[in-house]
């Protein structure tokens, strides 16, 4: 399962970058704890992202070493406030710069039951079916969400963004069932 | 008898023409929908979504089957009383709108209360009621060329919601409006439901069918699949509550 493999080594990479980059913004508006960096970066994603502290500690202290933050001097409860430096604000200004680039192996398991499906000439409706009503109800829970965050910008757009993905699934979902049904194929099958 | 439904449908059939040109529209479909619940329809088209709209409207007639709107089964009524049952109960927003160019904004929205009969200066109030409810209070005096294409579908909107209406049908409110808007508009029959009212809404956009509470996937005429449990359990359980009334519906 090389391909797995590879796309687990590329994913835990741009997790582990995404974390990084979104702690040096957040820092871009001033000094903070660990504890704060952890919330705010959580309600920011609006908790599509859940970070745990030890993450936070984590990247802190490489980001520590590669220059990017810089710790202040512990308070009386043994907390530490970090600062960014001006490598970080560099850093943090060519990530916003620098276009997202795609995975470019589909990682879905979605996609891939699918074709095995096509391919082992299974009957392949019910499996949109089902797929379709399941998608549709994480779509009206995204909705719902996004209904409950109004006044926070940030989270609405993440929702919106889960909201245009499971949208285009739904619209591959139909697009597959129409390609199928229209297939002589699949139509002998059903017979 | 508030636990009976807005509208029933039990096996209705609809078909088109007849003989080998015959087109099955609808086949069979049974369906409640609650006072207060916001159903979303969806389906490729030619799927049927359009003639369930106008059948639970009274614009059209089944083959087979009954359709019951708030207790009255539609079968047994005159046009003349589907008229005035759809004028009373029933807001359209239709696929192209139907705004009359020749009148203002508002003079669009009351025009639906002036033919129930209602006096101008109270069809007007009503109207710039409706208008601010869909935030348009400002455009009530422009002619339709003279305001967007989102302010258009909501003045359509304030039309079908004006005077109470208990049953809101819309036919791709959203027509080709931008996201943003599109969400305002769901917003706002999302309100009305909360409020008691009951909308059947066909739209082929996922994220706005998303805001129902129930969606309906059609496909050649009958229904395939549906977010909420099994119809049949429900009904079986509807049936069990003493306070839901006769099957059949009954007289009103
Ligand atoms: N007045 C009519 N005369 C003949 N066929 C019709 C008429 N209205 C609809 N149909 C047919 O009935 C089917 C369902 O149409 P419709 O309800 O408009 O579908 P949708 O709204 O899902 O696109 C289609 O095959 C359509 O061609
Ligand atoms: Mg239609």
């Amino acid at each position: 399962m090389q391909i797995s493999c590879n796309w687990h080594t590329e994913y835990a990479y741009s997790v582990c970058m995404t974390i990084r980059h979104g702690i040096l913004t957040l820092l871009s508006q001033g000094p903070r704890y660990g504890y704060q960096l952890r919330a705010e970066f959580e309600a920011s994603t609006g908790a599509a992202w859940p970070l745990n502290i030890g993450q936070v500690y984590t990247t802190l202290s490489r980001m520590e070493r590669d220059g990017l933050v810089s710790p202040g001097e512990q308070d009386e409860q043994g907390r530490v406030v970090y600062s960014i430096t001006e490598a970080g604000l560099a850093e943090m200004e060519r990530w916003f710069r620098t276009p997202v680039v795609p995975s470019d192996r589909p990682r879905d398991e979605l996609v891939i039951k699918l074709a095995m499906a096509v391919t082992a000439a299974a009957d392949v409706r019910p499996i949109i079916q089902a797929q379709r009503t399941a998608t549709m109800r994480t779509l009206q829970e995204f909705v719902r969400a996004k209904r409950a965050s109004v006044g926070d910008p940030a989270q609405r757009l993440v929702l919106d963004s889960m909201i245009f993905q499971a949208e285009a699934e739904q619209r591959w979902l139909d697009h597959c069932e129409a390609v199928l049904t229209a297939s002589p194929q699949t139509q002998e099958k059903q017979r | 008898m508030s636990f009976d439904p807005v509208v029933r449908l039990t096996d209705v059939s609809r078909v088109h023409g007849d003989g080998p040109q015959a087109v099955p529209a609808l086949r069979e479909v049974s369906l409640d929908i609650a006072a207060g619940e916001l159903v979303a329809v969806m389906g490729p088209s030619g799927s049927g979504k359009s003639t369930l709209l106008n059948l639970v409207g009274g614009l059209d007639r089944p083959t087979s089957g009954e359709v019951v709107v708030a207790g009255t089964p539609l079968s047994g009524m005159t046009a003349g009383g589907l008229a005035g049952l759809r004028r009373r109960h029933v807001g359209y927003v239709f696929q192209d709108l139907n705004l009359i160019p020749s009148l203002t904004a508002a003079e669009n929205v009351m025009l639906p209360r002036e033919l129930d009969g209602v006096r101008a200066g109270r069809a007007r109030r009503e109207a710039g009621d409706a208008l601010a409810e869909v935030g348009l209070a400002d455009v009530a005096g422009r002619f339709p060329d003279e305001i967007s294409g989102g302010q258009r579908q909501r003045v359509a909107i304030a039309r079908a919601l004006v005077g109470e209406r208990r049953l809101i049908l819309a036919d791709e409110p959203t027509g080709a409006l931008d996201t943003p808007t599109g969400d305002d508009i769901l917003q706002l029959l999302r309100a009305r439901c909360d409020a008691g009212a009951t909308v059947l809404l066909v739209t082929h956009e996922p994220r706005y069918a998303a805001w129902a509470d129930r969606v309906i996937f059609l496909r050649d005429g009958e229904i395939a699949d549906s977010t909420a449990t099994p119809l049949e359990s429900a009904r079986l359980s509807a049936e069990r509550t003493p306070a839901s009334g006769p099957r059949s519906g009954g007289e009103a």
